[in-house]
């Protein structure tokens, strides 16, 4: 569990450095901001932002009222990775619009949870189970033909 | 300075910011839905109570929205008589999820007393948006109790 503000602190630098990689048409800035979105995927604890905000700007808010799951930012931060991979691909390998675009998705991914705290990577979430997944099979104990003998009693 | 970029970018934020005003508006808004039956025996099987109003929520854990949505509906269900709350993990029931058309958490459907569908809210609504679209459905006698 972590305070919701750290995500949405996470997601207002995501919006500044995407914004600066669209500005400078940097492939490396922007494969620094996949680095980030792959760390904090891996390990939500020891995404840098979320250090940042722990160290900088928690301690001068009160403490949070709610706490979040830690499940939604991990795969938030996966889809924004997809993103920044194939922006920073593109930039780099001399393809600036692919670049441009991908890192303009992202780009309305984060803005879009740090202005308004709506998360789209969630809200796609169910509509991707929906359309794939099926419904979990619940567990059954399975079939025994030949009833086990007794346990003899352990002697003590 | 890197002019292809600087349009994607005022193009995103523009499109980000007005996605997002059109989303905060549209939040919680119940719409009506009309002769929307032959849901009766899944609404059944999905635990919705016979002869009451129930808020059906569904819910998932990748959603922040949902725990507000289900404080505003459990109050609604205590505070009024006839009317009941019942909360669904959408990722362990897909099979009514698509059955319902229920594409976003958190979707609440408004059902009568009847077992009919006759309202549905995607995002969370407010208090009085519960309110106004469960009051019509209320037998006289409940809507007395609730005023006592």
């Amino acid at each position: 569990m972590t305070d919701p503000r750290g995500p949405r602190f996470a997601a207002v630098l995501t919006t500044i450095v995407l914004v600066a990689v669209l500005l400078t048409g940097s492939g490396w800035l922007v494969l620094a901001q996949a680095a980030v979105f792959a760390v904090t995927a891996a390990w939500p604890r020891l995404g840098p932002y979320g250090l940042l905000y722990r160290a900088l700007v928690a301690p001068r808010l009160a403490p949070p009222t709610e706490l979040e799951p830690l499940a939604p930012v991990r795969f938030a931060q996966f889809v924004g990775l997809v993103f920044a991979l194939v922006s920073a691909a593109g930039y780099l390998s001399g393809a600036t619009l692919v670049g441009a675009i991908a890192a303009g998705f992202a780009l309305i991914a984060a803005c879009l949870n740090g202005a308004f705290g709506l998360c789209l990577g969630c809200e796609l979430f169910l509509a991707y189970r929906r359309l794939t997944g099926h419904p979990l099979t619940p567990r059954t104990p399975t079939p025994q033909p030949h009833p086990r003998p007794a346990a003899p009693p352990s002697p003590r | 300075m890197n002019w292809t970029g600087a349009v994607v970018a005022a193009v995103a934020l523009v499109a980000a910011t007005a996605a997002g005003l059109v989303h905060r508006r549209r939040a919680g808004t119940v719409r009506q839905v009309s002769n929307d039956d032959g849901h009766a025996a899944l609404l059944r099987d999905l635990g919705v109570p016979a002869g009451t109003v129930t808020l059906l929520q569904f819910s998932s854990a990748f959603c922040a929205p949902c725990r507000a949505t289900r404080v505003i509906c459990a109050h609604v269900a205590e505070a009024v008589p006839g009317v009941a709350h019942v909360e669904i993990d959408a990722e362990s029931r897909l099979e009514a999820v698509r059955a319902l058309d229920i594409w976003r958490t958190p979707t609440v459907l408004v059902i009568d007393a009847t077992g009919r569908i006759a309202g549905r809210a995607q995002g969370t609504p407010t208090r009085a948006q519960v309110m106004a679209a469960v009051a019509p459905l209320l037998s006289a006698a409940d809507i007395e109790k609730s005023s006592a």
